[in-house]
């Protein structure tokens, strides 16, 4: 006998999710048929502002995009208007960018990781994947004055440098973030019941994956080798490593990209230590930009891409961001039919959605 | 099985994970942005510097009246003023601003040169 088809709200107020995003469920008994996003909770009409804010203020603006990638979007921002000017930023500016980027990459994956863990109802591990971001975030504090939004990127470099008794306490830091992840690695990939909730839920094909334009660890994960930071921004050309790619598609997939992903933020922050020269950390910038440019960088939701365009005073004319989880809404609207109910929060979450990202 | 014990006795034997807050604190980190706290009125020349740079239009300075004034609840503690400032006289806390029950913008003023002292009277 087939049953009648029915619609569930799901959110904007859930308790698995972080940010407003409703989708109304098609429901056919426990399955879902369709799935409807909306999006619209959280506008806050920052692309505007720029009009009204100069080019150095904006730099803290676009940083209140996102409270958990604040330093790429400034990094995105201040790489374009450097291009624009054609500034040649120091080198040392450039292994900086890369290691507050990967601290930024670690505690996104970790709070992710946690949120995880308890959309599934782990709630122990939620703790422990907490614990060890907390360590990432008290080096952020320690290293640029503020947890979150920290404020170093500007035009032509960096504000703050990063001293040789700092540098010893953030590769502390690394090691036992490392040491932790391991312990909480066997979990993650290798408990019955987290694999239960994981494996072959939420599956997104590599050629569909291609097609509705996927990107981040949700491309990765089915087996698209997209990675924003082999455009060679910053020093990561400099510095060994090679993009995280799972072929599965399912959850369990975009998981193993993110706990591997970890791995590679912390050996990424460990080389550019290694390697950073001395020197300046910031070049002098003189005149206002006029042109226009389009710049991607990889941050830890996937790419990210702003579109800058620049009069030649000071304010700018146009500033408009394209951020990953935006395009990752269509590849989630596909995961969704023929799952449980019960799968969806954890679907949801697997595409790691930022809605103030979204909505700006 | 082994495994699992190893992990009980280790849990037993060590610490909390967590502070005992309120009673243990920990101190703020060297150079952390915690909270504007304000100007040194007699360095301070009232350019306005910091009133142009701010992002969060948080500061206006009466050039005319030699005042100060800043809006704590629009302020993003972003230190930009602090760096900016020509004679250096802006001051960033370490520590975070309390909650209050009222909400008050931080002013200050110069304080007026106080007028010579009258010479004695002549007799």
């Amino acid at each position: 006998m087939k049953t009648k088809t029915s619609v569930i709200p799901f959110g904007p107020q859930h308790p698995v999710l972080p940010e407003p995003l409703q989708l109304k469920l098609v429901m056919q008994d426990e399955r879902v048929i369709e799935a409807i996003p909306a999006i619209g909770y959280v506008h806050r009409g920052l692309e505007k502002l720029a009009e009204t804010k100069d080019m150095n203020q904006m730099i803290y603006v676009v940083e209140r995009i996102c409270g958990i990638c604040s330093f790429m979007h400034a990094l995105n921002y201040c790489h374009g208007i450097e291009e624009m000017m054609e500034l040649q930023v120091p080198d040392r500016a450039k292994y900086l960018r890369v290691i507050w980027g990967e601290m930024h990459r670690t505690h996104s994956h970790l709070l992710w990781l946690g949120l995880l863990a308890d959309s599934f109802g782990f709630e122990s591990l939620f703790m422990q994947a907490w614990r060890a971001r907390e360590r990432v975030m008290d080096m952020m504090e320690a290293t640029a004055g503020s947890r979150i939004m920290i404020s170093t990127n500007i035009i032509g470099g960096l504000r703050r440098d990063i001293p040789a008794d700092l540098q010893r306490q953030v590769l502390d830091m690394v090691d036992e973030v490392e040491r932790e992840m391991k312990e909480m690695e066997q979990v993650f990939l290798k408990d019955y019941t987290v694999k239960h909730r994981l494996v072959g839920v939420g599956v997104l094909p590599k050629d569909i994956a291609y097609k509705i334009g996927a990107v981040g660890p949700v491309g990765r994960a089915s087996g698209l080798a997209q990675d924003m930071r082999s455009l060679n921004y910053a020093a990561y050309k400099e510095l060994d490593w090679e993009t995280v790619v799972e072929n599965d598609g399912d959850c369990y997939a975009r998981t193993v990209v993110r706990v591997r992903e970890v791995y590679q933020a912390l050996d990424l922050i460990r080389q550019a230590f290694a390697k950073m020269p001395e020197g300046d950390i910031a070049v002098p910038v003189k005149g206002f930009p006029d042109g226009e440019v389009v710049t991607r960088i990889e941050q830890p939701r996937g790419e990210c891409l702003y579109y800058l365009r620049a009069n030649g005073t000071k304010n700018l004319s146009r500033v408009r961001v394209r951020t990953p989880t935006f395009a990752n809404i269509p590849p989630l609207i596909h995961m969704l039919p023929g799952c449980q109910l019960a799968d969806v929060p954890v679907i949801v979450l697997s595409i790691d959605p930022c809605i103030s990202c979204t909505e700006r | 099985m082994l495994e699992m014990l190893h992990n009980i006795v280790k849990n037993f034997m060590k610490g909390p994970s967590t502070r005992l807050y309120p009673f243990a604190i920990r101190k703020p980190f060297a150079d952390a942005r915690g909270n504007l706290v304000g100007i040194d009125e007699e360095t301070c020349i009232y350019c306005g510097m910091c009133q142009r740079k701010c992002p969060a239009d948080a500061i206006v300075v009466d050039r005319a009246t030699k005042t100060w004034t800043m809006n704590p609840y629009k302020c993003v503690v972003c230190g930009v003023c602090v760096e900016i400032c020509p004679k250096k006289c802006m001051t960033m806390g370490e520590s975070h601003r309390t909650s209050t029950k009222k909400m008050e913008n931080v002013v200050q003023q110069k304080k007026a040169v106080e007028a010579p002292p009258a010479p004695p009277a002549q007799e």
